[in-house]
C-alpha cells in the first residue's frame, strides 16, 4: 500500500478569543504539528494572530493530566477511570440524596464545546434538576447577554464581521481589540487603510494599542459609560438623527429611557462626570450623530462592571433610537472573549438560562426542553452564578462542585474567598487538561480531558457563527473528552438519556433541540439550527462554518443568517425592541483615603486567560514575560514606587505582588494589572485575589475594571534571575516568576534577605551539590553581586545572576545559548558577563607578553608607521619594552614584514 | 692613548642590565661628557638576564640574550673590564681598585653591583651540586648536570624558582620544587592564582612540596639528598636556591656608604656621596628593593639623566606586573594583590576553562590584579592602576575586560 506522502492538514477553530478563526493544522511526519490560518473560513480568511501562530508550542505533552487521579489523606494518587467516575458519581448522587439538587454544582467554561456543554447542561437541568450550573463567560460576557435580553428578547448579537467593513464609523468601547481580538481589528486596520475617511472611535480609560488606529479616543473615567451614553442618547434625541417611524413601530419604553438619562442633557456636565475635554465629547457626539453607518462594538470594559447590563443596554438605546440596527454596516455588536462562549449561551449552559435560548422562568420552555429531554426533572429556579455559587459553597450550602475547563482560583474576583471556598467543599472534582493549576490543587478527584486539537465538536464565534474543532492528534494517556466523562458520571448516577456515542449524535440533539416546537407563536426562538438536524457522521465532519439561525429556505438549501432584526421584528413577544431605563450609578465601591486608587484589569496581547496554554509557548513569553503594574509616573512618584521594581497592590480583599511600568498609557488614579499570572507561574501576582467581588445586579458578571486598591513599594535587598534546563524549586523565594523558554525556564527573582555565602546560596537554589560540577562564577562580594553558570558538557546547563539592583544584564544572549548543544570558547568566556565578549580586535599571537602585543599589531604599526628598528617597535606598540625577551622576535618580524612590503 | 683633559671619568662597577642600561641613558643625552670605564665581574659582555629561563629550558640560545657585545663597547668608546671585578673604592682619593690591582679614578662612580641568590646555610650548602640562579655559569652547571638526567630539586616556589624548575624539566631532569609556604608564589599570587598554578605545572611534570622546611643538604664529595626537619628526604643530584636574592652592598658598605638592607639612594638615585650613584638591585630606595626590569629601567632613566646632568627627573616607585615565563602558562600580577580593610574584591573563577581572575579595589580604583588563564587585559588594569582611574561606572562590566568595557561606553 502506497501512503500518501502530502501531510493531510485538518480545518479547525482557534481556541482563543471570541473571533473564532479557522485554523489549518498540518501533522507533519516528524511529530511537530504546522499551523496556519484557514483560508476558507469566513472569520478570518487565512489570516491569524500571534497567540494563534504559535498554538503548535502549546500541545505538548509536559505538564498534561493524563491519568484520573484521587486525593486520599491528602495526597493524590493515580487511579483508574472506573474508581474515579465511581467516586464523582457516587459522591453526587450521595450528596444529592442527602441534601437535595440545589446542593451540588457545576461550574464549566467558554472554553468547553457546544457537545460538551450540552450535555452538561442537560445533566444539571434535566436530571439533578437544578440550575447550578455556571460558567466562566459569567465574568466575560453575561452583561451582554443581560443587555441583549433586555433589549431584543431574545440573547442575539443583531450583526456581523461584515458590518465593520461596511461602516463609516466603528465606536469600541472597553475593547483592546488590537491585543486581544487582532484578526478583528486588522479587519478594522484594512478598512481603515482602504476608506481613510471612516471615524475609528476608541473610548477606553487606557491609551491602548487599539487608540494607534483611532481619530478619537476619549479616556472615560472607569466606570462613566453610561453617563456617556446617555449623554449621547439625549444628544441624538435633540438631533435629527433620531428615526421616529423606527421608534414608534419597532420600540417600547423610550420614554422611560430618556427620563432616566435627563440629568446627562447638558454635554458640558457629561465631560465633567466622565473627565473629558468637552470638546472632544461633543466632537464624538456630533460624528456619532451624523453617521448612520456605524457599529458600536464594545468587550470586557463594558460588561466587567457592576452596571454592565446598563452599559449594554445604554449602547444599544442609541442604536435603537436611530434604527441602526439589523442593517449592513451598523448596530451593537459584543465582541465576547472566549472560543465558545457563544455555544453555551446556546446550549443555555448558565444559572439563568434553560436550554437553546429558552428561559428558566417560562413554564411553557421548561415543559418544552423537559419533554424534549423527557427527562425525569426540569430545573425551575434561577441557579447560582458564579459568585455567588462560591460563597454558598463557602456558607455550606452547595456541598460539591465539579470545575470543568476553568479555573477559578485565578480568574474569579476575591479569589482567595475561592481557596476557602474549595478548602471547605465536601467534594471538588476538577477536569482540566493540566496536571498542576491553582485549582487542582484542591481538588479532591481530577480528571484528565481532552485539549485543542484531540478533542472534536463546534464552537460558535461572536457573530454566531457554528465552526467545527477538529481532532488531529491522539488523545494522549488515557485523557478523554468531556461530553464523554459527562455521559459517563450521568449514566452511574442513573440517569438514561446520555447513551452518545460520538459528538455528532449530541450535536444533533443540540439542534433538534432548537428546532423544537420552535414555529411562530409563543414558542418561537431566534436561536434555530433546524437545518443542521439529521447530519450523519460525515456530513457532521464537514460541517462549514455557519451563521445562526440557520433554517432551509424553500428550496431546501441550507442558509445561515447573517443579521439579526433587519425587518424591525424582535423576540419579544409584541415583536418590539425596548428601550431599558439606565440611570447612571457610580461603581459599587469607590475610592478612599485607604485605598485611593482604581485598579482596572485585562489581558496582555501574547498570553490568553491563566496561561495554562499560552504559557507553554516561548514565543509568546517574549512580549511580556512578567506581571507588571501599569501606573503613571506622578502616581509612581507619589505612592513611593519606581519603574522596573516592585510594588504591592492591595485592596480590602487582597494583594499581589508585580513590577512596575509606565505604558504611558494610564491616567492618573488608575493601575491597570494583568489577569493572566498565577500560582504556577509567579509566587504572587493573582490579581483575582484583590478584585473586589462586587457584581452587576442584573447579570451577576463581577466587576473586574473597578477596585479601590493601594500601591506600594515592596521593598526588596537583591534582585536575581535564573534561566534553567530543569524545574527550580522555590519555596524560599520571596518572589518569582517562572517564564517559558524554549528549552528551558526563566525565572525571575527577588528577595529580602541573601546568605553571605552566595555561592552556597547559588548551588542550593540550582540543586548543584557535586563538587566537581563544572560551575564557573563571578562574585563582586561587598557590591552584592554574584553570577554562575552551570555546564554539562559542553553546553550550557542553568545560569544565575544576582545584583542588590534590578540592574542585571538582559537575558536574551543567555537564553539564546539554550539551543546551542555546544558552546565555543568565546562563548563560554562571555557566559558570566550575560553577553559577548564582543569581537576583541585580533592582535594575532602574543609576542610581548609584558603589555600583551600581538604579532598582528606589531605588523601593522611597522607597516603603517613605517618603523625600521625595534626600538621604533618599542616606541611605537611598547612591545619589548621590559623585560626584552620578545626583543629577538621584534627583529625577525621587522625583517620578515619589510621584506613583504619590499616585494 | 690619552683622553682629552676636559672629559670627566665615570667609572661603573657591575657590567649588568641596571648599570649598562643607565649608560645607554647616559649616551642618548649626553654621549660625549665621559670617559666611561666599566668593570663587571663575569667575562662576557652585558646580557639579559632575564632570560636566562629561556636558555635553561632551550628556547633561547646565549646569542638571543646578549645586550651589548665587545664591539659595541668599542664603538662607543666605553673601556671594558670584564672578569675583573671591583675590590675597593677609595672616595677620599676617588679611585676604585679592581681584583688585577687596577686602579682608575673617578669624578663619578655608578654602583650597579646587583645581588646575589641566597643560599639557605643549612648543614651542607656548600656541597658541589648546590647553586643559585643568576648567571650564565648557573645555567652552565645546570645543563651540565641535566646531561645525565637524574633529580633535581628546586628550593623556592618563586617566580625564579619555577623558571628554573620548568628549565630543568625541559633538559630532561625530575624536578621537584620546594616551598616553605603553602602556596606557590606567595608574592605575586592569591591562593586560588596559585593552587590553578600548581595544578597546571603538576600536569606538566612539575613535583610539589609545600610547607617544606629544609634542614639538610645530604652528600659526602656532592650533592645527593635534601632532607627535611621532618627528617623526610628526598634524592638530588642538584639543588638549585632560588629563595630570595641578598643586594651586593659589602662593597659600598667598605666605603663607608650609608647602606641598610642594600644601598640607600634618594629620589635622584644618589647615595649619600654626592659623586656616588647606585641602580639596579644593589639599591634601596624608599625601604624597597627590587628584583623585578620594569623599575630598574625607571631608575637607569633618572640616574642617566642626573649623570648627564640634565637632572631634573625624580624616581617614583609603581606597582610592576609579574608574568611567569613558563610556556603555556598564562599568569598576570600586579599591585596589592590581597587587599586590606577596606578593599573590595571582584573575582571569576572558571576552573574548567583554567581561568581564574581577581581585582582589588580599594576606594572605586583597582589597586591590583591576579590572572591567571587568561591575562589579555593585564595591561589594561594595569593603566587602570597607574592612572587611579575611577572604575564606579564600569565595575560590574570591569572583570571582563576592556573591550567589553569600551562595547558599553
Amino acid at each position: 500500500m502506497n501512503l500518501s506522502p502530502i501531510p493531510l492538514a485538518v480545518r479547525s477553530t482557534c481556541p482563543y478569543c471570541g473571533v473564532g478563526c479557522g485554523v489549518s493544522a498540518t501533522p507533519l511526519p516528524d511529530g511537530a504539528i504546522a499551523i496556519a490560518g484557514d483560508q476558507a473560513h469566513p472569520a478570518n480568511r487565512g489570516r491569524l494572530c500571534v497567540k494563534g501562530a504559535a498554538l503548535a508550542e502549546t500541545v505538548g505533552l509536559e505538564g498534561r493530566l493524563l491519568h484520573p487521579q484521587l486525593r486520599e489523606d491528602g495526597v493524590l494518587r493515580q487511579a483508574s477511570w472506573d474508581e474515579a467516575l465511581e467516586r464523582v458519581a457516587g459522591g453526587l448522587r450521595a450528596i444529592v440524596d442527602a441534601h437535595g439538587p440545589d446542593s451540588v454544582a457545576l461550574y464549566v467554561s467558554g472554553q468547553l464545546l457546544t457537545e460538551d456543554y450540552y450535555v452538561a447542561n442537560k445533566l444539571m437541568k434535566g436530571y439533578i434538576g437544578s440550575a447550578n450550573i455556571d460558567t466562566n463567560s459569567r465574568l466575560c460576557m453575561s452583561s451582554a447577554v443581560a443587555g441583549h435580553k433586555r433589549a431584543f428578547g431574545a440573547d442575539a448579537v443583531p450583526g456581523c464581521y461584515e458590518d465593520f467593513d461596511l461602516a463609516d464609523m466603528i465606536v469600541l468601547v472597553g475593547s483592546n481589540a488590537a491585543w486581544c481580538h487582532p484578526i478583528l481589528f486588522q479587519r478594522i486596520s484594512r478598512l481603515k487603510e482602504a476608506r481613510p475617511d471612516v471615524k475609528i472611535v476608541v473610548i477606553d480609560p487606557r491609551r491602548t494599542a487599539t487608540c494607534e488606529l483611532a481619530d478619537l479616543h476619549l479616556p472615560v473615567k472607569p466606570g462613566t459609560d453610561v453617563w456617556l451614553f446617555n449623554g449621547l442618547l439625549q444628544f441624538l434625541a435633540g438631533s435629527g438623527a433620531r428615526d421616529d417611524a423606527y421608534v414608534a413601530a419597532h420600540t417600547s419604553g423610550l420614554g422611560e429611557a430618556l427620563t432616566a438619562s435627563a440629568d446627562c442633557a447638558d454635554v458640558a456636565a457629561v465631560a465633567r462626570i466622565c473627565k473629558l475635554d468637552p470638546q472632544t465629547l461633543l466632537a464624538f457626539y456630533q460624528s456619532f450623530t451624523a453617521t448612520a453607518k456605524v457599529v458600536t462594538a464594545f468587550s470586557m470594559g463594558v460588561n466587567q462592571s457592576s452596571a454592565g447590563t446598563d452599559k449594554v443596554n445604554s449602547i444599544i438605546n442609541c442604536h435603537l433610537l436611530t434604527g441602526r440596527i439589523g442593517q449592513p454596516g451598523m448596530g451593537p455588536f459584543s465582541i465576547t472573549g472566549q472560543p465558545n462562549a457563544m455555544g453555551g449561551r446556546e446550549v443555555g449552559g448558565l444559572a439563568n438560562m434553560l436550554a437553546a435560548h429558552m428561559d428558566l422562568p417560562n413554564a411553557a420552555h421548561r415543559e418544552t426542553v423537559q419533554a424534549f429531554w423527557n427527562s425525569p426533572a426540569i430545573a425551575s429556579e434561577t441557579g447560582l452564578k458564579a459568585v455567588d455559587l462560591f460563597q454558598a459553597i463557602e456558607a455550606g450550602k452547595v456541598k460539591a462542585v465539579w470545575v470543568i475547563a476553568t479555573n477559578p482560583m485565578v480568574s474569579l474576583p476575591d479569589a482567595n474567598q475561592v481557596q476557602r471556598a474549595l478548602e471547605k467543599c465536601e467534594l471538588v472534582v476538577v477536569s482540566d487538561i493540566n496536571a498542576s493549576t491553582d485549582t487542582n490543587s484542591y481538588a479532591d478527584v481530577l480528571l484528565p480531558a481532552l485539549g485543542w486539537g484531540e478533542k472534536d465538536g463546534t464552537v460558535t464565534n461572536s457573530e454566531r457563527r457554528l465552526s467545527r474543532q477538529r481532532a488531529f492528534m491522539p488523545a494522549p494517556g488515557e485523557a478523554r473528552a468531556d461530553w464523554r466523562i459527562l455521559c459517563d458520571v450521568a449514566k452511574r448516577m442513573g440517569y438514561a438519556g446520555f447513551d452518545f456515542s460520538s459528538p455528532a449524535e449530541i450535536f444533533d440533539e443540540h439542534a433538534r433541540l432548537s428546532a423544537f416546537r420552535n414555529e411562530p407563536g409563543p414558542l418561537a426562538r431566534a436561536f434555530n439550527l433546524s437545518a443542521l438536524t439529521g447530519m450523519e457522521a460525515r456530513a457532521y465532519d464537514q460541517m462549514e462554518p455557519v451563521q445562526w439561525p440557520a433554517v432551509r429556505g424553500a428550496d431546501g438549501a441550507l442558509a445561515g443568517t447573517a443579521r439579526l432584526f433587519g425587518d424591525g421584528r424582535y423576540a419579544w413577544a409584541d415583536g418590539k425592541a425596548r428601550f431599558v431605563a439606565t440611570a447612571a450609578r457610580a461603581p459599587a465601591n469607590a475610592p478612599d483615603s485607604e485605598f485611593p486608587l482604581i485598579l482596572n484589569t485585562g489581558r496582555v496581547r501574547d498570553q490568553w486567560h491563566t496561561m495554562s496554554r499560552t504559557g507553554k509557548a516561548p514565543r509568546l513569553a517574549a512580549h511580556t514575560p512578567e506581571c507588571f503594574i501599569d501606573i503613571h509616573p506622578q502616581d509612581a512618584l507619589k505612592f513611593g514606587v519606581r519603574e522596573g521594581e516592585l510594588a504591592r497592590v492591595s485592596s480590602q480583599w487582597g494583594a499581589l505582588v508585580a513590577r512596575v511600568q509606565h505604558s504611558g498609557g494610564i491616567a492618573r488614579g488608575g493601575v491597570f494589572v494583568p489577569i493572566h499570572w498565577n500560582g504556577q507561574n509567579a509566587s504572587d501576582a493573582r490579581v483575582g485575589t484583590v478584585v473586589n467581588p462586587a457584581v452587576d445586579p442584573v447579570s451577576g458578571e463581577p466587576e473586574f475594571k473597578h477596585t479601590p486598591v493601594m500601591v506600594e513599594r515592596f521593598g526588596v535587598s537583591w534582585h536575581a534571575f535564573v534561566l534553567s534546563r530543569a524545574e527550580l524549586a522555590l519555596d524560599q523565594v520571596a518572589h518569582w516568576t517562572r517564564v517559558q523558554g524554549r528549552g528551558f525556564a526563566r525565572y525571575e527573582m527577588a528577595g529580602r534577605s541573601m546568605p553571605q555565602d552566595r555561592a552556597a546560596w547559588a548551588r542550593a537554589l540550582l540543586g548543584v551539590s557535586a563538587a566537581d560540577a563544572d560551575w564557573l562564577d563571578y562574585e563582586d562580594s561587598s557590591g552584592g553581586v554574584y553570577r554562575a553558570v552551570h555546564m554539562v558538557g559542553e553546553r550550557i546547563e542553568q545560569c544565575v545572576f544576582v545584583s542588590p539592583r534590578p540592574d542585571l544584564p538582559s537575558r536574551a544572549w543567555l537564553a539564546g545559548l539554550f539551543a546551542n548543544e555546544t558552546l565555543t570558547q568565546a562563548d563560554r568566556a562571555g557566559l558570566l558577563a550575560g553577553q559577548s565578549l564582543g569581537k576583541r580586535v585580533d592582535a594575532g599571537p602574543t609576542v610581548c607578553s609584558c603589555f600583551g602585543v600581538g604579532r598582528n599589531t606589531i605588523c601593522n604599526a611597522i607597516r603603517e608607521q613605517d618603523l625600521t628598528s625595534v626600538a621604533a617597535v618599542t616606541a611605537c606598540v611598547k612591545a619589548g619594552g621590559n623585560c626584552g625577551s620578545c626583543v629577538p622576535e621584534i627583529k625577525q618580524i621587522l625583517i620578515e614584514t619589510r621584506a613583504r612590503e619590499a616585494a | 692613548m690619552n683622553a682629552p683633559a676636559a672629559r670627566q671619568s665615570l667609572v661603573v662597577v657591575g657590567n649588568g642590565m641596571a648599570g649598562m642600561r643607565t649608560v645607554e641613558e647616559l649616551l642618548k643625552l649626553a654621549p660625549d661628557l665621559y670617559d666611561i670605564t666599566v668593570f663587571g665581574a663575569e667575562p662576557h659582555g652585558n646580557y639579559n638576564r632575564i632570560l636566562l629561563s629561556p636558555v635553561l629550558a632551550g628556547e633561547k640560545s646565549m646569542d638571543d640574550i646578549m645586550l651589548h657585545t665587545r664591539e659595541w663597547y668599542a664603538e662607543n668608546g666605553i673601556t671594558l673590564h670584564a672578569g675583573d671585578p671591583v675590590v675597593h673604592i677609595d672616595r677620599r682619593r676617588r679611585l676604585v681598585r679592581a681584583a688585577s690591582g687596577r686602579e682608575v679614578w673617578y669624578d663619578r662612580l655608578l654602583l650597579a653591583t646587583g645581588s646575589t641568590p641566597f643560599i639557605i646555610p643549612v648543614p651542607g650548602h656548600t656541597l658541589p651540586g648546590v647553586i643559585g640562579f643568576r648567571d650564565i655559569n648557573d645555567v652552565d652547571t645546570m645543563l651540565e648536570a641535566s646531561k645525565s638526567g637524574g633529580h633535581a630539586v628546586v628550593i623556592g616556589g618563586g617566580l625564579l624558582g619555577l623558571e628554573a624548575a620548568n628549565g630543568l624539566l625541559r633538559r630532561g631532569m625530575a624536578v621537584t620544587v620546594v616551598h616553605v609556604m603553602d602556596s606557590l608564589m606567595n608574592q605575586q599570587l592569591d591562593k586560588p592564582a596559585a593552587q590553578l598554578l600548581k595544578t597546571a605545572l603538576e600536569l606538566r611534570g612539575f613535583r610539589f612540596l609545600m610547607d617544606a622546611h629544609t634542614a639538610e643538604i645530604v652528600g659526602d664529595d656532592k650533592v645527593k639528598a635534601v632532607r627535611f626537619k621532618d627528617c623526610s628526604e628526598i634524592p638530588a643530584d642538584l639543588v638549585v636556591m632560588t629563595a630570595g636574592v641578598r643586594p651586593n652592598i659589602a662593597l659600598a658598605r667598605d666605603a663607608g656608604l650609608h647602606c641598610e638592607r642594600a644601598i640607600v639612594v634618594d629620589d635622584t638615585l644618589q647615595s649619600y656621596d654626592p659623586r656616588i650613584y647606585a641602580v639596579g638591585e644593589c639599591v634601596q630606595h624608599r625601604s624597597s628593593t627590587f628584583g623585578l626590569v620594569a623599575p630598574i629601567w625607571e631608575q637607569a632613566k633618572v640616574a642617566g639623566a642626573h649623570l648627564a646632568r640634565s637632572g631634573h627627573r625624580r624616581y617614583v616607585q609603581q606597582a610592576t606586573p609579574t608574568k611567569l615565563k613558563v610556556t603555556g602558562v598564562d599568569l598576570y600580577s600586579v599591585g596589592d594583590f590581597i587587599g586590606g580593610d577596606g578593599s573590595e574584591d571582584l573575582v571569576l573563577r572558571d576552573p574548567r576553562r583554567g581561568v581564574y581572575k581577581r581585582l582589588v579595589l580599594a576606594g572605586n580604583r583597582v589597586a591590583g590584579a591576579v590572572l591567571y588563564g587568561d591575562v589579555q587585559d593585564g595591561p589594561w588594569y594595569f593603566d587602570l592602576i597607574q592612572n587611579r582611574t575611577d572604575i564606579s561606572a564600569m565595575r560590574n562590566r570591569l572583570l571582563f575586560g576592556e573591550a567589553l568595557c569600551a562595547q558599553a561606553a
